[in-house]
């Protein structure tokens, strides 16, 4: 009898256990709805771009009864580990998924998502050869298109027409980074730094304007068999010059500084120029938070050995493998990348609000024209004129300007930024920072050869 | 004396007298202790199954062959993430970091806030508001922290330090790149140093009254009263306080990734683990980086404690 109590209470425990345990698990059940209505979920990095997306996506569901769309918003980490897992796994949990033009061509030769070059191409109405050509090339494996781009960027030099008249200077569209350092030493004060360049350590921080710079001194990271080419001389003198004008001319505490802390700076006034993406273009010519709107002029990324320097980059839509639902998956994906979103967008939201770079008939909607008129063209002329095949002097191995489009990039690009930030600094040479990247480069080189 | 009292106390539960003899008393004892032990059994198997399960699956992954990005390669490959973790050259320094940056930040807490805590034990007006004041950088949650130290205090051209050191006629520092751990240890000690002041603060208000008029009627003077009664007092409060600081301060990230994102000697071991996992996507080299770090962690702690508790023992004896 006591030994019966004894498994009751025992039992009763592990009862409670389970209990507590399975609560732990119960969540997250399948997106797949049963019945003809169709659910598509879509995960999608959380920036302002997406977020107008999903306050229209009502118009979709409008014109395609039967079909929902769910939006799962999350940082751009957290959306890669999710999506690698759901597809490595075969889960099918994600029907439409935001993907950089980093991993577009990884993911597609992996198989993990869907070839949508059929879709596109037999759809008189998507018009497929209206998206930029540099953009279609970054998007493609084997003449195969894995993703829609649904906007898209490059780098430019802006500058401050004020000061550059004040101190008699005078900028060409095609500047050369001799001629823009030589103004950048003669502007920078102790009021406002010459140029404002990315230092924070990171691939897609200090390394996106830094690989564009190695690119046009005639470096790369790879040759074309894959042999890491990070302290070749063209690497070297690459990142000595970014450096060296940082030290000279940059603004200070470079290290702290990406996108948003430059974009700070120039609105401040207290920058003369800066390398950077062209969609800060569009915040600094807004009057509201901007101190300098009116008075930037917008040119060319600077060259050395190379005809054209700006990086390329894209967010993007794509159908992972797995999904359930890839039909109406590749239809959303279409309408969100259609010309007609894009009216739906500047009618209903601004027309500031189209997201650029993506589409060529996009600048030449009167009213865009209009309400960009300070960088569409700078911007559209870039992007037509960036080559994502062969950005340096060599071919390379991989389609992509200022990446490369290996799953060890991202850990070989911050390891090294770390090293350089380093050398930025003054606690290391350049020479010694590119030493020790060119052994971390290489080990993720090797892994190519096999 | 003092080590009887130390001693763990582990006396069974006295029997109440008159029921001393008996089997069946014995018996039913018996059965209360098994029906005691069966109801804490579903909190002790989910604290088991919470901690030990995925310190186990974290063993098991250190011996895969994984990356995120080639899940098909995955492949179990023995001790090689260990071996890389050996022989790399991100673990050494990193271990050095994390005890420069650790091991100074816990110190200067530990210093402001004893100087904090002696302050606050005197009686004044408003004592609750200062009180409450100085806590608040310990409930700042570590990321927002970090950002207003960024943008706020530490900013080249806008922050409060620089505008500090211009208005003393100092030029302005650029914190992040020039001195980066520096900017790390200042921001874990402003953090910190509220927990160590409570700590320490309980400890003054506990130590007697009497004992403190009794040193100054005999002729101490206020810094020998402090050195040699309320020191010796402080001592396990130091101890624990110094303890608690280090195992949080170990695993500080959010600075290192806002401010410094690991560059000039600030990649610590959690940074360093954040990377290999989620930069690197290395599930395989992060669970050995991870599996390496409890261990040091275990070893130095349980030094550490002994150490300690034996340093406790001396101090009381004298």
């Amino acid at each position: 009898m006591l030994v019966k109590k004894r498994a009751l209470v025992m039992g009763a425990g592990l009862a409670i256990t389970a209990v507590l345990l399975s609560g732990c698990s119960g969540a997250g059940a399948g997106a797949g709805a049963a019945g003809q209505d169709v659910t598509l979920t879509l995960a999608t990095v959380n920036n302002p771009q997406m977020k107008d997306m999903e306050s229209l996506k009502g118009t979709f569901e409008k014109e395609n009864p039967g079909i929902k769309v769910n939006f799962v918003q999350m940082e751009e980490g957290d959306l890669r580990a999710a999506v690698t897992a759901d597809v490595a796994s075969g889960a099918g949990q994600y029907d439409v998924v935001t993907v950089g033009a980093y991993e577009v061509p990884q993911w597609g030769a992996q198989g993990w998502l869907t070839d949508l070059t059929p879709a596109l191409t037999s759809d008189a109405a998507y018009d497929v050869g209206d998206i930029l050509p540099p953009v279609k090339t970054a998007l493609s494996v084997d003449g195969k298109q894995y993703a829609v781009p649904f906007y898209g960027e490059s780098s430019i030099l802006m500058y401050n027409k004020e000061m550059f008249a004040a101190a008699g200077l005078t900028m060409s569209n095609n500047p050369t980074w001799q001629e823009v350092a030589a103004a950048a030493k003669t502007l920078n004060t102790p009021d406002h730094a010459g140029i404002c360049l990315r230092g924070k350590p990171g691939w897609g921080d200090l390394f996106a304007p830094l690989t564009t710079v190695v690119q046009t001194f005639g470096g790369a990271w790879y040759d074309n068999k894959w042999n890491a080419q990070v302290n070749s001389p063209a690497f070297t003198e690459g990142v000595n010059f970014y450096v060296d004008l940082l030290k000279s001319a940059g603004e200070k505490d470079p290290v702290s500084n990406s996108f948003t802390e430059c974009l700070n700076q120039l609105s401040a006034g207290k920058v003369a120029m800066w390398y950077d993406a062209s969609v800060a273009a569009s915040i600094l010519e807004d009057p509201t938070t901007s101190k300098v709107a009116g008075k930037m002029g917008y040119v060319h990324a600077p060259v050395y050995k190379t005809k054209e320097s700006g990086w390329l980059w894209s967010w993007n839509l794509a159908v992972p493998a797995t999904s359930k639902h890839a039909d109406a998956a590749v239809k959303f994906a279409k309408w969100a990348t259609s010309k007609e979103y894009q009216q739906l967008v500047g009618t209903t939201l601004g027309w500031t609000r189209v997201p650029p770079g993506a589409r060529t008939s996009t600048y030449s909607i009167p009213e865009y024209k209009t309400a960009a008129a300070a960088f569409a063209p700078i911007t559209l002329e870039v992007m037509n004129a960036v080559n994502p095949v062969q950005p340096g002097l060599n071919p390379q191995p991989w389609v992509g300007i200022q990446y490369v489009t290996i799953p060890e990039f991202q850990d070989v690009g911050n390891q090294v930024a770390q090293l350089v930030a380093d050398a930025i600094a003054g606690r290391t040479t350049v020479e010694e920072a590119l030493a020790k990247g060119q052994v971390i480069a290489q080990a993720a080189g090797d892994k190519q050869k096999k | 004396m003092t080590t009887a009292s130390i001693a763990p106390v582990r006396q069974r539960t006295p029997v109440p007298p008159g029921e001393e003899s008996g089997t069946s008393t014995r018996l039913a004892l018996k059965k209360k202790g098994r029906q005691a032990r069966a109801l804490v059994m579903p909190a002790l198997i989910f604290s088991l199954v919470l901690t030990q399960v995925p310190f186990l699956v974290t063993i098991g992954f250190s011996m895969l062959r994984w990356n995120q990005l080639r899940p098909r390669e995955i492949k179990f490959n023995w001790f090689e993430n260990y071996a890389v973790v050996f022989t790399g050259p991100d673990f050494l320094p990193s271990l050095m970091s994390t005890v420069i940056i650790t091991g100074s930040s816990v110190v200067l807490s530990l210093l402001f806030g004893l100087f904090f805590a002696v302050l606050l034990d005197r009686k004044f007006m408003g004592r609750g508001l200062a009180r409450t004041l100085m806590i608040t950088p310990f409930l700042i949650m570590p990321a927002a922290a970090a950002l207003l130290w960024k943008w706020s205090m530490l900013d080249v051209n806008v922050g409060m330090v620089n505008w500090a050191l211009n208005a003393l006629g100092l030029p302005s520092v650029a914190w992040n790149t020039d001195l980066p751990v520096v900017t790390i240890v200042i921001l874990l000690t402003w953090q910190y140093t509220p927990f160590m002041m409570l700590i320490l603060l309980a400890g003054l208000q506990s130590q007697s009254r009497e004992v403190l008029e009794a040193a100054s009627v005999d002729g101490a003077g206020p810094w020998r009263t402090f050195q040699w009664m309320t020191l010796p007092h402080l001592r396990q409060y130091i101890e624990i306080s110094t303890l608690l600081g280090t195992i949080m301060m170990l695993q500080a990230f959010d600075p290192i990734a806002i401010m410094t994102k690991g560059t000039g000697g600030t990649k610590t071991l959690s940074y360093l683990l954040y990377e290999r996992a989620f930069i690197g996507l290395d599930v395989g080299q992060a669970a050995a980086f991870g599996v390496v770090t409890v261990i040091i962690t275990i070893a130095v702690a349980s030094i550490a404690l002994r150490t300690l508790f034996k340093v406790f023992i001396n101090g009381g004896d004298r």
